[in-house]
């Protein structure tokens, strides 16, 4: 591989390892606004809010490298990919405005409490609505005419995105039921220990129901998934996923507190690796490769630069934010 | 929507760019002066252990996580916008602008959201020398983040150090040195950072004063106001001093925004007079019902009363900005600057003799101005983006040529949505901050760093000491 081919492949890397951190972490604050309402007003509420006020503006930092990292080392997917799926973007920008606010806004106004949490849910729901689907819109492709969007401005609107769309919103809903196990005790850990088994089916139902599906978007999914000799790898995917199920289950009606948040982890891991086999090396199926879209190497390698030491500092004291809070969450909050 | 569907799509997605950035202007405006007021006053309590420092940091971080929050929801909004509706434009400036972006994301993004948490919660979880670690982090990043950013605006006002590869696409040319530090982004980093100090010190200075009017006694509001006129009368008169020499450096790099900004239509080939106020047109190709000084625009521009200077009828017709915009919000912009040199010289005037703390015209004319920083920091924006017109890299990529392959009903909904959404949560967000400001600080200011979580296992008692952050 020539320098300039490595430093894309670099580049799509560290890209995707930001939208799985995204992913994952901001994953489970949504899911937590997703299951709001569920929760008794009050301590139960306020408990779970505080399970996540800390770190969740670190979390959705994630999504802004995500979105930034891509202009610069990817410039033609981020210009092609954002016009395609204009109004889910517009629904998440607004989605994250909601949610984001509302965390101190509950807090300043004692009277609207109720509508801010109400904000939160709908902007955590609307957000990963909005996520899920522009994934399926990518995954089902996008109509490319001179390197730029050619399509109109509902083309993203389909049965196979809203699977998408309901699939991630529940994916999420896990990974926030599963940090509650871990960050409550008492009456609010049981409350997301029943809403933990209920997501983990209904999760694993959706990653079967998507996965079923995408290999009949195009010729090209059912080669990558089916044919001789990948079969034999990609096979182990839904494999680990049953394992991982197996594992998910088992320790949560055994009580543990960490590794359902752990297996749910490993569900968006696998899920995210399935994503890789259907689409590497297109970042639009079938039009543009990360090849086609690639900034010129000295942009990437500019960026790389400073990258290459500054990421793991910023996991170091991501960590470190992530280590001061450790522990079982209180009803309190600094307000 | 009837009306905004019948508008053409360039102009709906420049409208929705000037709605939602001159928004989230506001709040980084804030939020990069008040982190660094957090690290003084953290800072002084830890140095002096006066618990009026430790008062004024509780009362002033309420307010910071609020106007923080609503800058990360907003800020999001724009890191995207330039895909949504600006895509040939993020294409085509992806390479050179796109690094600059993403390092603002890596080194000040990062660091400001990942201390944040420990800034507003954890006192009571990690000591006081980690704590104001955690402030003095946050407070940087604001300023990595402004350097970042500016740096990226900058290049769009006097782009440097690119070519244009076989894609159509700006690419740097050799190094990235002249991209960074490109011809005007020294000036308006300087320019624009103590505009964000200045802003914070009229609306501290504004809130002490309230404060003062109603209760002359109180010790908190005494030593914010004092704390305020102190930055309103040191900074002003170096903001001035910046501005102009920014003015200069567009002079030298623009000309066409200040000719605009000063409404020369006709060149001056003897001097160019500084018009005071009048109505510019650029349709007529003049300023009617103008009140002007002869000469002394030259003086300014060219620090020599005979100097010529062009007109804007030096150059091309469509490579005109609108001018009455610039003109005006550049004159909304130079009366408040000095205004502020006023109120800070006013200050000076009490301090010597004794009487900051009674003279309540003073006092009053500090609560009409503590909003005055936001309209400027918006005028000047506007000033210096609209008058960048109508390109987006100036002299080299038409705003025309920039836009998304998008129908204007999509961008006109996004406006109305935009508009409405902004208008109602950050109109909330503003009557919170303002609630909070109306109460005066009290020498037992509600704690903000409670303890939000129990912490598993032993942790040592002085860290979770719970009188670790009262003051004594």
């Amino acid at each position: 591989m020539e320098h300039g081919q490595l430093l894309t492949a670099i580049w799509a890397a560290i890209i995707a390892f930001a939208v799985f951190a995204y992913v994952v972490m901001d994953g489970f604050d949504l899911g937590i606004g997703i299951l709001f309402p569920s929760f008794a007003v009050g301590e139960e509420r306020d408990k779970a809010m505080n399970a996540i006020a800390p770190v969740w503006d670190g979390n959705e930092t994630w999504l802004v490298l995500g979105g930034g990292g891509l202009m610069a080392a990817f410039p033609l997917a981020y210009a092609i990919i954002l016009p395609a799926t204009y109004p889910l973007m517009i629904a998440m920008l607004l989605g994250l405005i909601f949610r984001g606010v509302a965390f101190e806004f509950r807090w300043r106004d004692q009277a609207h409490r109720p509508w801010w949490d109400a904000a939160f849910t709908i902007g955590s729901l609307a957000a990963a609505l909005a996520q899920g689907m522009t994934l399926g819109a990518i995954l089902q492709g996008i109509t490319v005419v001179n390197n730029a969007y050619a399509g109109g401005w509902l083309d993203w609107l389909s049965p196979f995105t809203l699977l998408t769309g309901i699939s991630v919103a529940l994916g999420y809903a896990l990974l926030g039921s599963t940090w509650l196990i871990l960050k409550t005790d008492g009456i609010t850990q049981q409350h997301a220990r029943r809403l933990a088994i209920w997501l983990g089916a209904a999760t694993l139902i959706a990653i079967a129901a998507v996965s079923a599906a995408t290999p009949f978007l195009a010729n090209d999914y059912w080669r990558r998934w089916f044919e001789m000799p990948d079969v034999l790898l990609t096979a182990q995917v839904p494999l680990l996923v049953a394992i991982t199920a197996s594992i998910f289950f088992w320790r949560l009606r055994r009580g543990s507190e960490a590794i359902p948040f752990l297996a749910a982890l490993v569900f968006f891991l696998l899920g995210f690796v399935g994503l890789a086999v259907s689409l590497f090396p297109y970042v639009v199926p079938r039009s543009v490769t990360i090849w086609d879209a690639a900034a010129p190497p000295s942009s990437q390698l500019f960026l790389l630069i400073g990258a290459a030491p500054i990421l793991p500092i910023i996991l170091g004291y991501t960590g470190w934010a992530y280590w001061v809070f450790r522990g079982k969450v209180g009803s309190k909050g600094y307000h | 929507m009837g009306v905004l569907a019948n508008l053409d799509s360039v102009l709906l997605a420049r409208a929705q760019f000037a709605f939602t950035i001159s928004f989230h202007f506001i709040f980084p405006a804030f939020s990069i002066g008040l982190a660094s007021y957090l690290m003084v006053l953290e800072g002084l309590w830890l140095r002096t252990g006066n618990g009026v420092y430790a008062n004024l940091y509780r009362y002033w971080l309420k307010i910071f996580a609020i106007v923080f929050g609503m800058g990360v929801v907003s800020g999001i909004v724009m890191s995207y916008q330039f895909g949504t509706n600006w895509s040939a434009f993020a294409n085509k400036t992806g390479p050179v602008i796109g690094p600059l972006m993403a390092y603002e994301v890596l080194t000040a993004f990062f660091l400001e959201a990942g201390f944040l948490g420990v800034m507003l919660f954890g006192i009571s979880k990690v000591g006081k020398g980690l704590h104001f670690f955690a402030t003095c982090m946050v407070a940087i990043g604001t300023l990595i983040s402004a350097t970042w950013i500016i740096s990226a605006n900058s290049w769009m006002q006097t782009p440097a150090g690119f070519a244009i590869n076989a894609r159509g696409q700006f690419v740097p040319a050799d190094s990235w040195l002249p991209i960074i530090f490109n011809a005007s982004f020294g000036y308006r980093l300087v320019h624009t950072v103590l505009a964000a100090y200045l802003t914070t010190a009229l609306a501290v200075g504004g809130v002490g004063a309230w404060h003062l009017l109603k209760d002359p006694a109180n010790i908190g509001a005494r030593k914010m106001f004092s704390m305020a006129m102190w930055m309103a009368a040191l900074v002003s008169p170096i903001q001035i001093a910046a501005g102009d020499q920014q003015g200069l450096n567009t002079l030298a790099h623009q000309p066409a925004k200040v000719l605009a900004m000063e409404g020369d239509y006709d060149p001056s080939p003897d001097g160019a007079p500084l018009v005071l106020f009048g109505l510019p047109s650029n349709s007529e190709g003049k300023v009617r019902l103008k009140v002007e000084v002869p000469k002394l625009g030259s003086l300014i521009l060219k620090h020599d009363p005979n100097a010529p200077l062009p007109g804007l009828k030096d150059f091309p017709r469509e490579h005109w900005p609108p001018v009455p915009v610039v003109f005006w919000s550049f004159r909304i912009m130079v009366g408040l600057g000095l205004a502020m040199l006023g109120l800070g010289l006013w200050s000076l005037v009490a301090r010597t003799r004794r009487r900051l703390f009674e003279w309540r015209w003073l006092h009053r004319a500090a609560v009409a101005m503590g909003p005055a920083g936001f309209v400027a920091v918006i005028a000047g924006w506007v000033t210096t983006e609209v008058g960048r017109q109508p390109w987006t890299v100036y002299g080299q990529l038409l705003t025309s040529q920039s836009q998304s392959p998008l129908a204007a009903p999509a961008v006109a909904t996004s406006l109305v949505l935009f508009a409405v959404v902004y208008l109602v949560v950050f109109g909330a967000g503003i009557v919170y901050v303002l609630r909070l400001m109306a109460k005066a600080p009290e020498p037992g200011e509600p704690e903000p760093p409670n303890i939000p979580q129990r912490a598993a296992g032993i942790t040592p008692t002085p860290s979770i000491h719970p009188t670790a952050f009262q003051a004594e």
